[in-house]
């Protein structure tokens, strides 16, 4: 088998629509999550801010723009939902979005809609009534889901553990996968259950909290079974890993413009340190790398939109690619910043923390890099 | 206003009248050209029809498929890609039509005689003078450097020095130069690779006419500079495939030979693979830009990643051969009228690629590009801005 390019031309444009979307997401966030707002936020022990969240969800729809109309979503897709994550990466805004309207919706929609287990759930997370949480580890990658942690009895009653889930401690709703008395399975359970306790991580990344989730014969309500469920949840992964990259995408954007800004006014030798070749080649570099993940995050949104046999080498070039150029990007803010750059009150920590645990969340580069050795007959020795 | 349709009935008409199975190659082209049909947004009479640029994939699509001849543009590429836009832009009516359809066929091959050895990423420094006799018309003398096609041109774009006491970007003249003077005698340069892709150009008493000049006197700079601006378009909208180029010569290497795989090259490998594929996403994603007519700013960038992955990939290719990658192909002295990436062995692609970050523009021209004209950022101070050209050191 030899690769070839898919036969369905890529759209990695942004359609007018995509663009009307993305000024509100922006003058949303641009009015209530500026950098000292998210600092501010950070010292109040809440997991995330949740005026900001309302307001994403119920003036703009954004928690149910991948849940079709009749389930009370937008009915859009993965392009629109990569576009308002390209804005929460660059504000690095502390709410569930990718937890919530991506892995959690996905995983739903995964299983059978036509059931009220699914579709009640479905219909309150797209409209922002409830904050839902996939219950894996945040690093695991598509394709790399081992046994579950968490073991189902004939009752539906779950017991064990899941480690570093991200936004469980702000979540209403966890859907577990879980080993059943049939096989694996697909579960969701009440945060506020007896029986369930969230044990909170203190995170690398303080805007994207981290629990471990210990079920002690806690009430599940199995949503779908084997295959089905195995299924939910491989889909749910990949579109978060590939959604992140858009994510990544934003937050790369931010650290290029305001180095950029800041080499323009900040002098040094008698002149701004913008106009040293040392410091302009390493922005103009940089420069290359966020407009070549902008293609590769487009790429990957509209792969998944499209549903074809190419999004799984999409989703994965865009993780390979995407999160070290959000990494590189972050760190070239900080040292190009010099030493404002290292301090608390600047944003750019905020950026580091973010783009180093986004490098890790739903598989490594490397973990990506492995998938694509099989997906494009590229084998190991 | 030409659209579609049109185009579809025109090029009908040209097939139907010179059909490409019982016409002269030349004959048809001639003809092509004649009809407008050659490039669609040039104006009528010189080859277009004033249509928009992106309906020329119609008519390609047409005339491929009917199997006839092409221009075989990449054999005369500068004509097309930077004589031509710029005598459409500053040549007069004459020079328009004496030298655009013999360009466009083929029948005239062009070189351009920009770059001397004293003056490469600082073009505007460049030492062969052009003075003016007593008719008005002009007598050049200088050297150039890196011509390609110079020994197969009939005709060179030329930028020469006409006013050395002014600073230097104010004192140079654009000319068409004819390569058939007896004052042009081009030579081989040979290469890292063995093999003479380019010229040394020395230029004795070469006598131009005035008629030969395009835009005013002291002009030149002016004029480079939508040359070279069309040279960066044609290098940043291409298409291809996946594995296209270089990483699809490494790929099929890694498949055929298991027996010198290994992990450090694997991993190197599938980095590679997915820098290549993102280069490419990227290319397509300016093309779509392009065919919306929105233009973006990625093709700036394009021939950076471009050449950096060349050389990376090329190196890869070396190392992975192992003992087959000691030996290289052939040195002998060769005259090829392009670069075959794919058609030679990894070291000529390896020695081949340390091209690509020099010629047309080096990649550290290029990040100053990058970097002022896309990210805003200030100039270096410069010190030769306001001293007239013959008070520069060299």
């Amino acid at each position: 088998m030899t690769p070839t390019t898919p036969a369905a031309e890529p759209d990695l444009l942004y359609s007018e629509e995509e663009d009307a979307l993305r000024a509100a997401v922006r003058a949303l966030l641009t009015d209530r999550c500026d950098p000292a707002t998210v600092l501010a936020a950070l010292e109040t022990g809440r997991p995330y801010d949740p005026e900001l969240w309302r307001a994403l969800t119920a003036e703009i729809g954004a928690a149910g723009l991948l849940v079709p109309e009749k389930f009370g979503g937008q009915g859009a897709g993965p392009r629109e939902a990569a576009v308002v994550l390209e804005e929460l990466g660059r504000a690095v805004a502390p709410v569930p979005y990718l937890s919530s309207a991506v892995l959690a919706v996905t995983a739903l929609l995964g299983c059978d809609t036509g059931r009220a287990e699914v579709a009640g759930p479905l219909a309150d997370l797209a409209e922002g009534r409830t904050v839902g949480a996939l219950a894996v580890p945040l690093p695991t990658a598509p394709g790399g889901t081992g046994p579950a942690t968490v073991r189902a009895d004939a009752a539906g009653a779950l017991t064990g553990r899941v480690t570093s889930v991200a936004d469980a401690a702000g979540a209403g709703l966890l859907l577990v996968p879980a080993e059943g008395p049939d096989g694996p399975a697909l579960y969701a359970v009440d945060a506020a259950a007896d029986g369930v306790r969230t044990e909170p991580v203190t995170p690398l990344d303080l805007t994207r909290p981290l629990a471990h989730v210990v079920f002690e014969g806690a009430p599940g309500r199995p949503l779908a079974r084997g295959e089905r469920a195995r299924t939910a949840v491989e889909r749910a992964l990949r579109t978060g890993a590939g959604l992140l990259a858009s994510e990544q995408l934003g937050l790369a954007e931010w650290c290029l413009t305001e180095t950029v800004r800041y080499a323009g006014e900040r002098t040094q030798f008698g002149r701004p340190i913008g106009s040293f070749q040392a410091l302009k080649h390493r922005m103009a570099a940089l420069w290359l790398d966020v407009a070549s993940a902008r293609a590769a995050a487009r790429n990957a949104a509209d792969a998944l939109a499209g549903d074809g046999p190419d999004a799984q080498v999409a989703v994965a070039v865009a993780q390979a690619y995407c999160a070290p150029v959000a990494v590189r990007a972050a760190e070239e803010c900080i040292q190009l910043h010099a030493g404002i750059g290292m301090t608390w009150e600047h944003p750019a920590h905020l950026y580091l923390k973010r783009a180093k645990a986004d490098e890790l969340a739903l598989g490594t580069p490397g973990r990506h890099r492995d998938a694509l050795a099989t997906l494009v007959d590229l084998a190991a020795p | 206003m030409t659209d579609a349709a049109d185009l579809r009935r025109r090029t009908a008409e040209l097939l139907a009248t010179h059909p490409p199975k019982t016409t002269d190659r030349l004959d048809f082209l001639r003809a092509r050209f004649d009809a407008g049909l050659a490039w669609v947004h040039f104006p009528e009479g010189l080859g277009g029809l004033d249509a928009p640029r992106s309906l020329q994939a119609v008519v390609d699509a047409e005339l491929a498929a009917a199997g006839a001849p092409d221009n075989t543009p990449s054999r005369i590429g500068i004509g097309l890609g930077m004589a031509a836009p710029t005598l459409l832009r500053y040549g007069t009516e004459e020079q328009k039509q004496r030298f655009l359809r013999p360009l466009w066929t083929g029948e005239e091959v062009w070189c351009q005689l920009f770059s001397e050895p004293g003056a490469g990423s600082d073009l505007a420094a460049l030492a062969t003078r052009a003075v003016r006799d007593e008719d008005g018309d002009w007598v050049v003398d200088g050297q150039k450097v890196w011509t390609s096609s110079a020994h197969l041109a009939r005709w060179a774009i030329l930028v020469a020095r006409t006013d050395p006491a002014v600073p230097k970007h104010q004192g140079l003249t654009y000319f068409v130069c004819d390569m058939t003077d007896p004052g042009v005698d081009v030579r081989p340069l040979r290469q890292i690779t063995g093999e003479a892709e380019f010229n040394e150009v020395f230029l004795s008493g070469v006598e131009i006419p005035d008629a030969h000049r395009l835009g005013a006197v002291g002009d030149g700079w002016q004029v480079a500079r939508t040359t070279l601006m069309n040279e960066r378009v044609a290098i940043g909208g291409a298409r291809s495939a996946r594995e296209g180029g270089m990483i699809g010569v490494a790929a099929a290497a890694w498949r055929d030979r298991p027996e010198l795989r290994t992990h450090d090259l694997h991993q190197r490998l599938l980095t590679f693979w997915v820098e290549a594929e993102v280069a490419r996403l990227t290319g397509e994603r300016l093309r779509q830009q392009l065919t919306k007519g929105q233009p973006g700013p990625e093709g700036s960038g394009m021939k950076l990643a471009f050449a950096r992955l060349a050389q990376q990939i090329s190196g890869w290719e070396v190392e992975f051969l192992g003992e087959d990658g000691l030996a290289y192909d052939d040195w002998t002295l060769r005259r090829p009228e392009g670069v075959d990436f794919t058609g030679r062995e990894a070291g000529y692609r390896y020695l081949r690629a340390k091209g690509n970050s020099i010629e047309g523009g080096t990649s550290e021209v290029l990040l100053n590009i990058v970097a002022e004209r896309v990210l805003g950022l200030p100039p270096e101070p410069r010190t030769d801005k306001d001293v007239a050209w013959k008070d520069l050191p060299r």
